[in-house]
């Protein structure tokens, strides 16, 4: 247990992605099974343990320290776990647990006998592993671990390509011995599950001067929707509906997984779509993280699923076909499908590349976000490789903006002032629209940081106020409408694409340019 | 107003300059410029310059001209022994904050004793003399930590996390925020404790302090600058480097790739502190009595008042009123929180 509470406070504490992997990597390799195994699941929420609930702890310490003192504390720390974690007495004797003891009783216990079990177990630990125990207990760890993330350390540690890991991972359950012993040298295990996550094939970004040198007849092109990549597969009955990174998303979108008729996998891009208008990212953004979806969300906000590729068609894997027939395929399983909350992708027109670009710049609907272009012998391979696949995006939008906040960065970046907040005018004041920390070279950095230091006005914590004076052109791959923003807009994936030392705050733009870019 | 507070009041009182003395007319840590000033140890928030005579243990004194220059008083008073001032004797007596560092006794016939504890702490520091239990009639306490949530750990297992994690991320410099007096040298002695003999490197604020500290005897073992020299190459990777936490956000920083920002100080015990301050490995080392510490002197020296002079007094307060015991808050203003 002690392990895993330090491992707890580390990842709590480690806001970059490489730090958490290494603090994993180094967890896996001091750790035997099962204890890792169920760290892991605890930590990415897989660990299903039915959940104690904030009263019957308060009820607890009830029990131990005065309600006046209890109050205050609990102000102070801000954090209920936290505070019991603290204030409890200290152990007279501290016994050694194993999370593997801690997890089968917790599961084991009738719901009776929770409270004696727990303030007995809390008699007895150190304080940090009280917290680890609570947050275990009560299934609030948070700690900013993704299951993805959870992948990659297992892949790092096991040096595996993560791809792999991602395809097995719905066959395995904790506390994953089969994985951690294919980690150390084992083999690999054979997926059990049905309707298993297949690793996406993936594509790199694209130029019209790079695909000059390419014999464009080698290549289709389709459009690239903004919605979000998806696998939809049913395997003998099992259906499924998984994120390009492999997370099980089937629960937000039981109309779509109701249209699921076949039996094979098909890879596709998931949207909405009212009648024959597909809406834009936003309104998809709606559905997305839910574990149960109303009826009132459902009729609002129809999934669709857009279909790109067939890699599994009645029991006949097809990911080594060249992509021509891969194509051929999808057209005639869509055909036999015929649900119309399925439909293909279309196929662009096109001899030359210049003919593509033509089409590019003026694309159908407002939720395209460019083309993809996928040359016609490439069989489907897991991963990123450069080429056979290539995504030509549209011009991103951007803006001018005025720097307003810094607050500075973790890690390489600890030192410099490399977050930002940035404005544009809204009746002669600036309000802020947005957050970026990349986009700019190293050498951008250093002078922006500089700026940030000779021009701070005020400063919270960390973070610095500045003197408007600092305009930025912004880019951004879109924009939502958000009630959360004071704006009332937001952007996706903003960064700071130029540092505009030529204009003055005053010619930043308005917020009604903003507005104005904004989807129906 | 009791009549005990009546009585108790004519030994101390509290006016906007801070803690008073009427029947010896100075005070004590005062946050303004004052005639004569009593001082419990050398933390900017207690010891200012500008005073017309202080009176302080010599340590104290010295570590006053080294931050402010010589001329920080007119007039310098060691502390030696009881000493009467007006109608009250006066002794400072060890507080185990950091080195110099006293509580003060004040002491008339019929009124009793009043102890000023400053700063204290009664874990062991081998930077200080240790924390000496005086009886008195008032106990004036701080109260930085009077939360029952506030219970340090042992420093030798806050020494042993970082050493774990200095060997876990051997390409990483480890940055440790530390103030200046007191809790940088604190940190030094236990590291050389645990075993870390290579040398420490240091942010140039904490040079003249670390010297001080050799020149009373206390080991520091080798101490080398964190500067880097033009042109040349170095990211203290694997290395120990203490810098107060304001040159974190200095460009100082920005010599070091990479580096895993730890803090020592007792508010790393409760991790929205640490979160705010970007910290990536809390380091909970406390120069002050934590609750059990506190409520165990309040406990032994059974004042028949305990007042309260700054920090969280609230839980402390009902702790004393839980016990029975007269307790009453000061909230005397000017001392800060965030240095400690």
């Amino acid at each position: 247990m002690r392990a895993f509470a330090d491992l707890l406070e580390r990842l709590a504490f480690t806001p970059q992605r490489n730090g958490k992997i290494a603090h994993l990597t180094q967890f896996f390799a001091a750790t035997p099974d099962p204890e890792r195994g169920l760290a892991l699941a605890a930590l990415t929420g897989d660990l299903g343990l039915k959940a104690v609930t904030p009263s019957l702890l308060r009820g607890l310490v009830a029990q131990k320290v005065d309600a006046d003192l209890f109050a205050i504390s609990y102000d102070f720390v801000g954090d209920l776990a936290e505070t019991i974690a603290l204030i409890w007495p200290p152990a007279t004797s501290h016994t050694p647990t194993t999370l593997p003891d801690l997890v089968a009783e917790l599961q084991q216990s009738p719901k009776s006998a929770l409270p004696g079990l727990i303030a007995m177990r809390l008699d007895a630990m150190l304080p940090n592993e009280r917290y680890a125990y609570l947050k275990l207990a009560t299934g609030g760890l948070r700690v900013g671990l993704s299951a993805r993330l959870a992948r990659m350390a297992v892949a790092e540690f096991g040096a595996l390509q993560v791809e792999e890991v991602e395809e097995i991972w719905h066959g395995l359950t904790p506390p994953y011995t089969d994985l951690f012993a294919w980690a150390t040298g084992g083999p690999k295990p054979t997926s059990a599950a049905h309707a298993p996550f297949r690793p996406v094939m993936l594509s790199t970004a694209t130029d019209l001067a790079a695909l000059q040198s390419l014999p464009a007849a080698d290549y289709t092109a389709e459009w690239k929707w903004d919605g979000i990549r998806v696998q939809a597969t049913n395997d003998h009955g099992t259906r499924k509906l998984y994120s390009r990174t492999g997370e099980d998303i089937s629960n937000a979108f039981p109309d779509l997984l109701a249209a699921l008729n076949f039996d094979g996998t098909i890879d596709g891009e998931l949207l909405v779509k009212r009648g024959d208008h597909i809406a834009p990212f936003g309104d998809l953004q709606k559905r997305l993280g839910r574990r149960t979806v109303s009826r009132k969300m459902l009729d609002s906000h129809p999934a669709h699923l857009r279909a790109y590729d067939l890699l599994v068609w009645q029991g006949a894997d097809l990911r080594a076909l060249p992509h021509t027939d891969r194509r051929s395929a999808l057209d005639a399983a869509i055909a036999t499908i015929n649900h119309p909350q399925i439909d293909l992708s279309p196929l662009l027109p096109f001899q030359t590349w210049d003919d593509l670009a033509t089409l590019r710049s003026a694309p159908p609907s407002d939720v395209i976000e460019g083309v993809m272009i996928k040359r016609r012998d490439s069989p489907y391979l897991a991963g990123r490789m450069k080429g056979p696949w290539f995504k030509w995006k549209r011009d991103p939008m951007v803006i001018d903006a005025v720097l307003l906040y810094a607050q500075r960065g973790h890690g390489k970046r600890s030192g410099f002032y490399s977050d930002f907040t940035f404005g544009v005018w809204d009746n002669g004041a600036l309000v802020p629209v947005g957050k970026a920390y990349f986009g700019f070279t190293d050498a951008e950095l250093k002078s922006l940081d500089r700026f940030v230091r000779n021009n701070t006005t005020e400063t919270f914590g960390p973070v610095r106020a500045l003197k408007p004076l600092q305009v930025v052109e912004v880019a951004f791959e879109g924009l939502n409408r958000s009630p959360r923003h004071k704006s009332g807009v937001a952007m996706r994936f903003p960064r700071i694409s130029r540092i505009r030392d030529d204009k003055l705050a005053g010619d930043a733009d308005q917020l009604q340019t903003l507005r104005d870019m904004l989807p129906d | 107003m009791t009549p005990a507070q009546t009585t108790a009041a004519t030994l101390l009182q509290t006016r906007p300059e801070g803690l008073y003395c009427p029947m010896g007319d100075f005070y004590i840590d005062p946050t303004r410029p004052v005639q004569r000033a009593l001082i419990t140890h050398g933390h900017a928030d207690h010891a200012r310059a500008g005073h017309g005579a202080v009176m302080a243990t010599a340590q104290t004194l010295d570590i006053m001209a080294i931050r402010y220059g010589a001329d920080f008083t007119q007039s310098r008073q060691p502390a030696a022994g009881p000493q009467q001032i007006g109608d009250v004797a006066v002794s400072f007596h060890p507080a185990g904050h950091i080195l110099g560092s006293a509580q003060i006794a004040i002491s008339h016939k019929s009124i009793g004793t009043a102890v000023v504890t400053g700063d204290y702490s009664r874990s062991p520091n081998p930077a200080c003399a240790p924390f000496e239990p005086v009886p008195c009639d008032i106990l004036v306490t701080e109260a930085t930590f009077a939360l029952p949530v506030f219970r340090h750990p042992d420093p030798g297992d806050e020494i042993a996390r970082l050493l774990a994690s200095v060997a876990a991320f051997p390409d990483r410099a480890h940055l440790i925020g530390t103030y200046a007096l007191g809790k940088a040298q604190r940190l030094i002695m236990l590291l050389r404790a645990a075993g870390w003999d290579a040398p420490i490197y240091i942010h140039g604020a904490l040079q003249k302090l670390c010297d001080y500290h050799v020149t009373q005897g206390i080991p520091l073992g080798d101490l080398r600058a964190a500067t880097i020299t033009r042109g040349q190459k170095r990211d203290f990777a694997g290395q120990i480097v203490l810098a107060p936490p304001s040159a974190f956000a200095a460009t100082w920083a920005q010599r070091f790739p990479d580096p895993v920002i730890c803090f020592a100080s007792g508010w790393m015990q409760v991790r929205a502190r640490a979160r705010q301050r970007g910290v990536e490995l809390p380091l909970v080392i406390s120069d002050h009595v934590d609750w059990p510490d506190l409520t165990r002197t309040i406990t032994e020296l059974n004042p028949a008042e305990t007042w309260v002079t700054h920090g969280r007094e609230d839980a402390i307060i009902r702790w004393c009123a839980l016990q029975g015991r007269t307790a009453r808050p000061l909230r005397l203003l000017g001392y800060e929180e965030e240095e400690t």
